[in-house]
C-alpha cells in the first residue's frame, strides 16, 4: 500500500515536471519573439482585391490557402468513416433516434431550431465581408442536427445510404472541381480568381456548409444518418441505434 | 509585456495543464477534456501572437489556421469518444486500470 502511493506521487511529481520544463521551453520562445511583428496582414491586405471576397480570413482560409481546406474537407470524411467503423451499441451513451419524453427538451429545441437556422444562413453570407464563412456555419448547422437527433427526433430515416455519401462528398468534390476548373482556364490549379473569384469561392462555401453539418453530425451520433440497409431490410422504418454486425 | 504576451503565456500555463491532464488522468473522459484544453491552449497562443501588429487588424494567417485546427480537435475529440464508448462497451470501465 505504501509502495503504490510513494509510486503515485514520484509518476506525479514527474508528469508536473515535464509538463512544466515544457511550458517553460514554450514561454521562453515566446517571450524572445519581438514585441511588435506584422505578419503576413500586409502582403494578405495587398492582393485581397484579386482573391473573390471581402474578408482577410476568409480569403486566407478559401483562396490563398485553399489547399489546406480542400485536405482539411478530406480529413473530415476520413474521420466520419472511422466513427462509422467504431460505432458501438447504447449501452454506454445515448440511443439514437429514440424519443426522450422530455417535455423542456422538446420546448427547447422548438425554440431554437428556427433561430439556428437563420443563424447558420447569415453566418455562411457574412463570410464575404465579415467574420464567418462555411466553417462557422457549418458548425452551428451541426450542433442543431446533434441536438435533434439526441434529443430523440429521427428525420433522417428517409435518407438513401447513397444519399448520406453524396452529402458527406459533397464538399470536397466541390472545392475540387472549382480547382480544377481553373486549371482549365488557363490558370494553376486552386487560383480562384481566374474563372469568377467570387462565385466559385461562394459555391464551394455552399457546398462546404452542408458537408460539414452532414459529417459533423455523423461523428457525434454514430457515424451514420441513415439507416442500414440490412435495418431496413429487416423491416425497421426508423434509424436504429447502431451495434455490433449480427453473426447470423 | 504587451497584452498579446500575457495571453501567449496564459495559453502556455493552459498547455502545461492539458498536458499533464492527458498523461496523468486515468479516467477517460477526463483524458478527452484535457487533450480539448491542450488544443484550445494552443488555439488562444496562436490568436495571442497574431495580436502582435503595433496598429489596425491583426494578422490573418494564424485566424485561419485556428479555424482549420478547430475544426480538426473537433474530429480528433469524436473519434477519442467513439474509442472511449466501445472500450466501455467491451469492459464495462472508463477508468484506466491503476
Amino acid at each position: 500500500m505504501i509502495q503504490s502511493t510513494q509510486s503515485n506521487s514520484l509518476g506525479w511529481l514527474l508528469v508536473a515536471l515535464l509538463s512544466g520544463m515544457i511550458s517553460l521551453v514554450i514561454g521562453a520562445a515566446i517571450l524572445e519573439l519581438p514585441d511588435q511583428g506584422v505578419g503576413l496582414r500586409d502582403v494578405v491586405q495587398s492582393h485581397l482585391p484579386e482573391s473573390g471576397v471581402g474578408h482577410p480570413v476568409t480569403a486566407v482560409l478559401m483562396n490563398f490557402r485553399g489547399y489546406d481546406t480542400l485536405l482539411e474537407l478530406t480529413v473530415l470524411v476520413l474521420a466520419v468513416l472511422g466513427a462509422r467503423v467504431l460505432a458501438a451499441s447504447g449501452e454506454c451513451g445515448p440511443e439514437i433516434g429514440v424519443p426522450l419524453q422530455s417535455p423542456l427538451l422538446d420546448g427547447f429545441i422548438r425554440l431554437t431550431i428556427p433561430v439556428m437556422l437563420v443563424m447558420a444562413g447569415y453566418l455562411l453570407w457574412a463570410g464575404g465581408h465579415a467574420p464567418g464563412g462555411a466553417f462557422q456555419a457549418g458548425a452551428l448547422l451541426a450542433a442543431l442536427g446533434i441536438l435533434t437527433l439526441l434529443g430523440g427526433h429521427d428525420w433522417t430515416h428517409r435518407l438513401s445510404e447513397r444519399g448520406e455519401r453524396l452529402l458527406f462528398v459533397l464538399g470536397g468534390a466541390t472545392f475540387l472541381l472549382a480547382g480544377v476548373a481553373s486549371l482549365g482556364a488557363g490558370g494553376t490549379f486552386l487560383e480562384f480568381s481566374r474563372v469568377g473569384g467570387k462565385w466559385q469561392i461562394l459555391a464551394v462555401e455552399v457546398a462546404s456548409t452542408v458537408s460539414i453539418a452532414a459529417i459533423l453530425t455523423a461523428l457525434f451520433t454514430g457515424g451514420r444518418l441513415a439507416p442500414r440497409a440490412d435495418d431496413l431490410a429487416r423491416g425497421a422504418t426508423q434509424l436504429a441505434s447502431p451495434r455490433e454486425p449480427q453473426h447470423d | 509585456m504587451t497584452s498579446a504576451q500575457l495571453f501567449a503565456l496564459c495559453g502556455v500555463l493552459l498547455f502545461g495543464w492539458g498536458l499533464g491532464g492527458v498523461i496523468w488522468s486515468r479516467h477517460l473522459v477526463r483524458k478527452v477534456i484535457a487533450l480539448n484544453v491542450l488544443s484550445a491552449s494552443v488555439f488562444l497562443i496562436l490568436v495571442a501572437l497574431a495580436r502582435r501588429a503595433p496598429s489596425g487588424p491583426p494578422d490573418p494567417v494564424p485566424h485561419a489556421m485556428v479555424l482549420t485546427g478547430i475544426v480538426v480537435s473537433l474530429s480528433a475529440s469524436a473519434l477519442a469518444l467513439a474509442l472511449v464508448r466501445k472500450l466501455c462497451r467491451a469492459t464495462g470501465k472508463v477508468e484506466l486500470p491503476d
